[in-house]
């Protein structure tokens, strides 16, 4: 024993744990991330459970049981539960059992003491609906303008429920079109028309402009209200179509309630989905999340806009830093004279890389919204103001924030590039006659690029994952519009977006029932963490290949 | 590059040579150096200006804390008399909108005039009955706009102005009102008639609200009266509900008296310079407390309450200004304490102005000196001769942008003042300040609050200290992991493994932290307070059972089947059954050792317990640190030349003794140079302290308390503050210590490791 400590071996051992530990907790943690956001989207069973209390009492629970716990006796009677002599250790379930406008609370742990079987009835439903989180219950009847047209017992009675969703899912796609799309658009058009008059106002017209102008907005605006009563009318109609149906439903407590179908998204009946089935319902899920907006408060439904807001976030950064950084990266390795200036530049450079990211936030906040959004507005939109257009956190904003911030990023690879060129081609190529910018451009550029592509690639990586700059600068919990869109000019660089990094940190931290949107914050960062591994892959493969080709090159 | 270009040769040429002719060669020269002169500018414009860029975050952060330096500056406007002279002047006041002055004149008139030329724009007599007159003045706080004045027969008439706004044309129309608050007849102070020589009012709208005078008579009594209007439910009339109280020690020689506004406190200043508290809060046994010698030899000339009746600010004779406020000691008993002093103006103060909304006032003396000065951060903003005589008014408006200053000649000098952020300054950001309230003087962050006479408490202690504490605490975690790892990663693993190990630590560095924040505030912080006994065994037990499973491998016979280098893969698997193990044997520890649960037991002992606290920082700081340290220290170890390792192990040193004796010792500048870049991340991390901690700026190392760094506590706070406000640029401030930190700390580390590679190229 004394021996092998001598020989050193154990540190050995202890070091080598180090680095299993490490290794452990990355994989453990993506590991983490990747169960518990996949495991969302599977439809899991419906347990019904009858619990009888240390008073006699009965109580019936019915929902998706999210995990149980297993705690100490003390911890449980220091929250007032009974329990009884003797037990050292007792496990306790999360039940999700919904129904959160009838019995106030949605999710509530029950200790395994008193309770019976669990039992999983093939007809309980899980009903998502738009608002007030999920049902939980057993179907009664469906009625159609107060009479039941089915019952359970009836072989259609599922088909018949399906139709009149699909049906209240069109009505209510269609109330939609008509409020954003085409309400949406008259709002825009009216907001015009306002500006319009109050640039008249700024302008000092004479009478006669004046005259003409006023009475061109006035007639556009009695069109617009034409239009406006006639939709109105259509989406009368439409909403009173949606109240046909209703679904009655018993609770656990055999309390009876009746859901109106306009207020249901989906409805599964996963005790009595075989797996194929459950697979399909999966995917469906899954699909839905990438591509719907969110519903409740974000709690709900999908996180298309986070998706879409953070992918044009990037894409606008990517235009700006690019140029930028390879021209600086450029100019600091091919033209910048090597002294003791150049060297300093080059390690501040390389520093601001290490710099807080919040630091940039607070840079964007200032300079760029409130300086030079603020200077915008009054030039071009005076109009508008006291509304901000410009003078206010948004994409462009945020864009050219984390163009600061990872402006480091793209030098520093670029530079690396550069560096790694081996100096005989660029020797060669001014040997023979080349200037120095057609050598730069025709040789080493082409040679660099991947570099550049590595760099870039850090840099989206880098600015997907960033959040606390863009809290400041630009990231709302939920922008009422996509930042491109069919109105003119498409692509809206004064628009707030929402972004995949801050819907984690809204919903985790901000929301009013983190239980219910916990599966939605590992879902959302399943999204984000595959998003940025598959960028550093790439860039790390980009970038071990051309470390290959370089040392084969410089031999 | 020739190639690229196809000349135009004219026919009768191409007959003599197939190359381009000297015009054409020259113009294609031409064309291609100004191609390389455009590139070389191109690229040069462009360099220098993301190098400017990148220096704008510190120019843009240096000019907007930058005001908060200046002290204020005082503009000249306009000189003229004061309106009315033929009686003594009470008061002196310049309302909300810097229009109008207001004058208080001892005949029982209230004159509103020009603030820029002096003109009378309106003027109302308060209703004071025959034969009598008035022989005292009081005000409430300023910004209550309410006086009283005293009167011979032992009534009291309490008014108020007010300001009626309209906007006709455009153009804001300010139109002066008088208004009674408790009806136009005068109020019974001393039921006896005496007349009141001096008086004092205070008034309370929060809560029941309700009304305080003191009134010291001619024969020398001191009465309390308590005001209250009732409204008839019936009849909607309101009537006036007075109750009176007397004191029987009354000051020799009183100046001036003062109530404060939770009518509890009555303060009388006297000619010798004594203070004499009274308790008030018990009308039916209203009593002196104390006596205290403010004036320290010298009278006491002027007095008054900074914005919330809480400080008094103590002028003298000799010039001397101090601010005293009650403080309760242990026993629960008040008594009034001299807190801070300020710059003595040299001549006897004549009076005080305070700020409506702010802890400054300003103070003017006999020899025309006008002095800017603010409680909280005791700075003195302005001292300077604004007049050859003696200045005997001052007036500062609700919004702090205008003066008016009164001489002895009756002389009105309006004036500009710009004096944006009086509350910052060196010692209120970093030294201990005694606030309004406190037993002690402390450290405080607390930026703002629902009431306007907040003292804001702006120091950066509380914020430095959780910024090191967090960092400190993850440094903890991540030091010895990121080291071992590295310098066994780079010099005892086998390349397999390497090939795995190393793009997996870039993947963890590249993990965006609001998800590790995420992770920790919802999953780690819990299962931590379920699992305490768990942590704490798996972290003191683990290397223990590593030693031992390393113990155990040496017997084990299998062991010549694996060869060296593969530690860590056999290691794995006895981390997480250990690991497991421990989670499962959690709850046991804690019946057995900590009756049930341990975090009531840390509650028992005395230990505050966050659920969110600096242990769940440290790990997922940690976590987020490992891969900075880890990558820079592996690539020093790494580098270390390979025949400084050979000899030494060719002189019979075993592996060990190589890395202890030459690897370490060689790249240790580089290792230090990682944990310098870790320690600089971890110091500006934000998303994770924002969302695994409380964010309460505590001031302490409690690892199972949290804290509130500088950098979550911008992203809390700045998207909320006010554009230019003192919070916005302390805010800024907090910004540009982080950058002049980051900066520092990295660029002594890139300096370090620079040189670390010099070396190891001459060795």
């Amino acid at each position: 024993m004394k021996a092998w400590f001598k020989s050193g071996s154990p540190w050995i051992w202890l070091n080598g744990g180090a680095v299993a530990f490490c290794m452990i907790m990355v994989v453990g943690l993506i590991g983490l991330i990747a169960v518990r956001g996949f495991g969302h989207f599977w439809p899991a069973d419906i347990a019904k459970v009858e619990i009888i209390d240390a008073n006699g009492n009965r109580q019936v629970v019915m929902g998706e049981i999210v995990r149980p716990q297993t705690i100490t006796a003390a911890v449980a009677r220091d929250g007032g539960h009974h329990i009884p002599e003797g037990v050292d250790l007792i496990t306790r379930y999360l039940f999700k059992q919904g129904n959160r406008d009838q019995t106030g609370n949605d999710f509530a742990w029950h200790f395994e003491t008193g309770m019976g079987e669990f039992q999983y009835p093939k007809d309980a439903f899980q009903i998502e609906r738009r608002e007030w989180g999920n049902f939980y219950g057993q179907p009664v009847s469906l009625s159609r303008e107060g009479n039941v047209i089915a019952t359970p017992n009836d072989a259609n009675f599922w088909s018949l429920l399906q139709e009149s969703i699909n049906r209240s899912l069109q009505i209510h796609r269609d109330i939609h079109r008509i409020e954003r799309g085409e309400i949406g658009r008259m709002n825009s058009e009216i907001e015009r028309l306002r500006l319009d008059g109050r640039r008249l106002e700024l302008s000092n017209p004479t009478a006669q402009q004046r005259a003409a102008e006023e009475a061109r907005i006035a007639a556009e605006r009695a069109r617009l209200d034409d239009e406006y009563a006639i939709l109105r009318v259509e989406l009368d109609a439409l909403y009173q179509s949606t109240r046909r149906d209703t679904l009655r439903m018993r609770m656990a407590d055999d309390r009876e309630v009746d859901l109106s179908l306009a207020a249901i998204v989906r409805i599964t009946a996963p005790n009595a989905m075989s797996v194929p089935q459950k697979m399909g319902q999966y995917v469906e899920r899954l699909w839905e999340f990438l591509t719907t907006p969110p519903r409740e408060a974000n709690t709900e439904g999908g996180i298309f806009p986070a998706i879409f807001g953070t992918v044009t976030m990037v894409f606008v950064m990517s235009i700006i830093v690019t140029p930028f950084g390879i021209l600086a990266a450029i100019y600091l390795r091919e033209y910048a004279r090597q002294n003791l200036m150049t060297r300093i530049i080059r390690i501040s450079v390389y520093n601001l890389a290490g710099v807080p990211s919040i630091v940039y936030g607070v840079f964007g906040l200032g300079f760029f919204v409130y300086f030079l959004g603020g200077n915008i507005d009054r030039l071009f939109y005076e109009a508008a103001l006291p509304t901000p257009t410009f003078g206010t956190p948004g994409l462009i904003w945020a864009s050219l924030t984390l163009a600061l911030l990872t402006l480091p990023i793209v030098i520093v690879s670029t530079e690396e590039g550069l560096a790694r060129i081996p100096s005989t081609i660029r020797q060669g190529s001014l040997a023979l006659g080349a200037t120095k910018s057609e050598t730069l451009w025709k040789v080493i550029v082409p040679l660099a690029t991947p570099a550049m592509m590595t760099g870039l690639i850090l840099a989206i990586a880098r600015a997907a994952g960033e959040v606390a700059p863009l809290m400041l600068v630009g990231v709302v919990k939920l922008a009422p519009t996509l930042p491109v869109d069919g109105t003119f000019p498409f692509i809206h660089l004064d628009r707030k977006i929402m972004h995949l990094g801050f819907h984690i940190y809204d919903v985790g931290f901000q929301s009013p029932s983190a239980e219910a949107a916990r599966p939605l914050v590992y879902a959302t960062a399943l999204v984000l963490v595959i998003l940025i591994v598959i960028l550093n892959l790439t860039a790390i493969n980009i970038r071990n290949r051309l470390r290959e080709r370089y040392r084969s090159a410089s031999d | 590059m020739n190639d690229t270009v196809t000349p135009a040769v004219p026919p009768s040429i191409r007959s003599r040579s197939l190359l381009p002719d000297t015009e054409a060669r020259q113009k294609l020269r031409r064309k291609r150096a100004r191609r390389d002169k455009t590139s070389r500018w191109g690229i040069t414009i462009a360099g220098y200006g993301v190098v400017f860029a990148l220096a704008m975050i510190f120019i843009y952060l240096f000019y907007e804390v930058m005001p908060i330096l200046k002290g204020a500056t005082v503009t000249p406007q306009a000189t003229y008399n004061l309106p009315v002279q033929d009686a003594g002047l009470q008061r002196f006041l310049i309302e909300r909108y810097e229009e109008l002055g207001i004058q208080y004149t001892d005949d029982g008139r209230v004159t509103f005039f020009d603030a820029d030329n002096g003109e009378i724009r309106s003027q109302f007599e308060l209703p004071i009955p025959e034969e009598t007159e008035i022989t005292s003045f009081a005000h409430t706080e300023a910004i209550g706009a309410v006086t009283a004045q005293g009167l011979s027969n032992g009534q009291a008439i309490i008014s108020r102005h007010a300001f009626d706004l309209s906007f006709p044309v455009d153009r804001r129309v300010i139109t002066p009102k008088m208004e009674f608050p408790f009806g136009e007849e005068p109020i019974t102070v001393d039921p006896a008639g005496m007349a009141l020589e001096h008086l004092a009012i205070e008034t309370v709208t929060r809560g029941r609200g309700g009304s305080l005078m003191a009134a010291i008579t001619a024969d020398n009594r001191l009465i309390l009266t308590h005001l209250e209007t009732r409204s008839n439910m019936m009849t909607g009339e309101t009537t006036v509900a007075t109750r009176h109280a007397e004191i029987d020690t009354v000051p020799e020689q009183p100046v001036k008296m003062l109530l404060d506004k939770a009518l509890r406190s009555l303060f009388i200043a006297d000619q010798s310079g004594f203070i004499y508290y009274y308790d008030v809060s018990d009308l039916n046994n209203p009593r002196l407390v104390d006596r205290y010698d403010a004036g320290q030899g010298s009278a006491i000339t002027a007095i008054d309450f900074l914005v919330g009746t809480v400080s008094l600010i103590i002028g003298t004779e000799s010039g001397e200004l101090s601010q005293w406020f009650l403080v309760r000691d242990e026993q629960n008993i008040n008594s009034l304490v001299r807190i801070r002093d300020f710059k003595a103006h040299g001549a006897a103060i004549t009076n005080i102005a305070p700020e409506y909304t702010r802890k400054g006032f300003l103070a003017v003396d006999a020899a025309g000196h006008l002095g800017v000065h603010y409680g909280t951060s005791a700075r003195t903003l302005f001292l300077e001769q604004k007049a050859n005589t003696a200045l005997i008014g001052v007036a500062i408006s609700q919004v702090n942008n205008r003066i008016l200053l009164l001489d002895a000649n009756n002389q009105i000098q309006a004036a500009g003042l710009w004096n944006r952020h009086p509350q910052l300054s060196f010692s209120a950001l970093w030294n201990k300040v005694w606030y309004e309230g406190r037993a002690n003087p402390e450290y405080i962050w607390q930026s703002s609050s629902a009431s306007d006479e907040f003292e804001s408490k702006f120091s950066l202690v509380p914020l430095s200290v959780g910024t090191l504490k967090a960092a400190f605490y993850a440094m903890l975690f991540a030091m010895p992991l990121a080291i071992a790892g590295a310098i066994y990663t780079a010099y005892f693993m086998t390349p397999k493994l390497r090939g795995v190990v190393k793009p997996s630590i870039e993947i963890m560095e590249a993990l965006p932290t609001v998800i590790l924040g995420f992770l920790a505030g919802l999953w780690l912080a819990p299962f931590a307070e379920d699992n305490l006994p768990a942590v704490f065994s798996f972290f003191i037990l683990m290397p223990v059972m590593m030693l031992l499973f390393a113990f155990i491998w040496t017997k084990l016979p299998i062991r010549k089947m694996i060869p060296d280098g593969w530690e860590a893969a056999l290691l794995a698997p006895v981390i997480l059954i250990f690991g497991y193990l421990c989670v499962v044997a959690s709850p046991w520890i804690e019946i057995w050792f900590f009756n049930g649960s341990m975090r009531q037991w840390f509650t028992d002992i005395g230990i505050t317990y966050d659920q969110r606290n600096a242990l769940i920082v440290g790990i997922a700081m940690g976590f987020a640190v490992i891969p900075t340290i880890f990558s820079i220290a592996e690539d020093a170890v790494f580098t270390v030349p390979k025949h400084l390792t050979q000899g030494s192990l060719a002189l019979g040193a075993t592996r060990w003794q190589t890395v202890m004796g030459v690897v370490i010792p060689t790249a240790s500048p580089g290792i230090f140079s990682a944990v310098m870049m870790g320690f600089g991340r971890a110091v500006g991390e934000t998303m994770i302290v924002l969302m695994a901690t409380g964010n309460s700026p505590v001031v302490n190392f409690n690892i199972f308390e949290g804290m509130r760094t500088l950098s979550a506590n911008i992203a809390v706070e700045l998207p909320e503050t006010a554009v230019g406000s003192s919070h916005f640029r302390v805010l800024f401030l907090a910004a540009l210590v982080l950058l002049a930190l980051t900066f520092v700390v990295n660029t002594i580390a890139e300096i370090i490791r620079q040189r670390l590679r010099a070396r190891y190229s001459n060795l």
